[in-house]
């Protein structure tokens, strides 16, 4: 997750940072699941890995993709 | 020389939190109420979901905040889209067979598992805003799958408004017959475990369910209208 968290940062190709991002929503999705909540974890998954990964996407297809 | 100064900066801002926090103890719970919902929680409110009960019933004023916040961000995404220009529509390669089959065997089935979360919200994990998203994302999938299907903008904007006034509408009759506060559960508590059961929770998670629905689907729809 940490990995996932630093690589979404530092990537200069804005599509690879998304999927770096969506990762680290999914495994905090997981990580609620497994600490016991998992209204949280069904939350997290479907809003953080799916819908805003979604907004994220568009976004970028309206505007540049790499990073100066 | 800026790169030293933020870095001192961000130094001190680290070393306040880190002084703030260091005296909370961790693990130990610093109020009452947290006890108090999972003790009396499933008497009170006849839900056995006790997150639940404390959503809708307890913090019920707070929800009707937070679906207030996100119809206001609904209103920002087409307020700012709509100033854009369109621009003219570009050719969109039709969906392969496979693709538009798969989809249209899915959406349905997402349908019915978002469904599923927000009817059972007083009983197993989840409630509307979860099957509100999951909703959305099946409308996603067919903006993804098979392109040029839209929702109807005004029906969206009718049911996110019904479900609203729902909402409101159910507290303020609690407001009118139990006469404490806004949102009291005047409908009988029903029997533990059951479907129809805890009163209004029901009825308002299935209002929440329908109206985040649509907000975000409606979101989705604005913004690939303009990609």
């Amino acid at each position: 997750m940490l990995a996932a968290a630093i690589s979404a940062s530092i990537f200069k190709d804005l599509m690879n940072a998304v999927i770096a991002s969506c990762l680290v929503s999914l495994i905090a999705a997981i990580l609620f699941f497994l600490l016991q909540a998992p209204d949280v974890a069904m939350a997290e998954a479907a809003i953080g890995a799916a819908l805003i990964t979604a907004v994220f996407v568009i976004a970028i297809r309206r505007t540049k993709r790499y990073e100066e | 020389m800026r790169r030293i100064i933020s870095l001192i900066l961000l130094a001190v801002v680290a070393l306040g939190i880190a002084l703030c926090v260091i005296h909370i103890p961790f693990g130990a719970p610093k109020t009452k109420v947290g006890n108090y919902y999972i003790d009396k929680g499933r008497e009170q409110t006849g839900a056995t979901n006790i997150v639940t009960s404390v959503v809708v019933n307890y913090r019920g004023f707070d929800t009707l905040g937070e679906v207030t916040v996100l119809f206001v961000a609904a209103i920002g995404v087409s307020a700012v889209l709509a100033t854009l220009k369109k621009k003219f529509q570009k050719k969109i390669e039709p969906p392969s067979l496979v693709l538009n089959a798969g989809c249209r065997f899915l959406f349905p089935l997402i349908l019915f598992f978002g469904a599923y979360i927000f009817i059972h919200g007083h009983l197993t994990p989840g409630g509307g805003f979860q099957g509100g998203a999951i909703i959305a994302s099946a409308f996603l999938l067919t903006y993804l799958g098979c392109r040029g299907r839209r929702i109807s903008e005004s029906r969206s904007k009718l049911t996110e408004s019904l479900s609203g006034l729902v909402f409101v509408l159910v507290g303020l009759i609690g407001l009118a017959i139990g006469g404490h506060y806004f949102l009291y559960n005047f409908l009988p508590k029903g029997v533990l475990h059951s479907l129809l059961s805890a009163g209004i929770i029901p009825i308002i998670y299935i209002a929440i369910g329908f109206k985040v629905g649509s907000e975000i689907a409606g979101i989705i729809d604005k913004l690939v209208e303009e990609s």
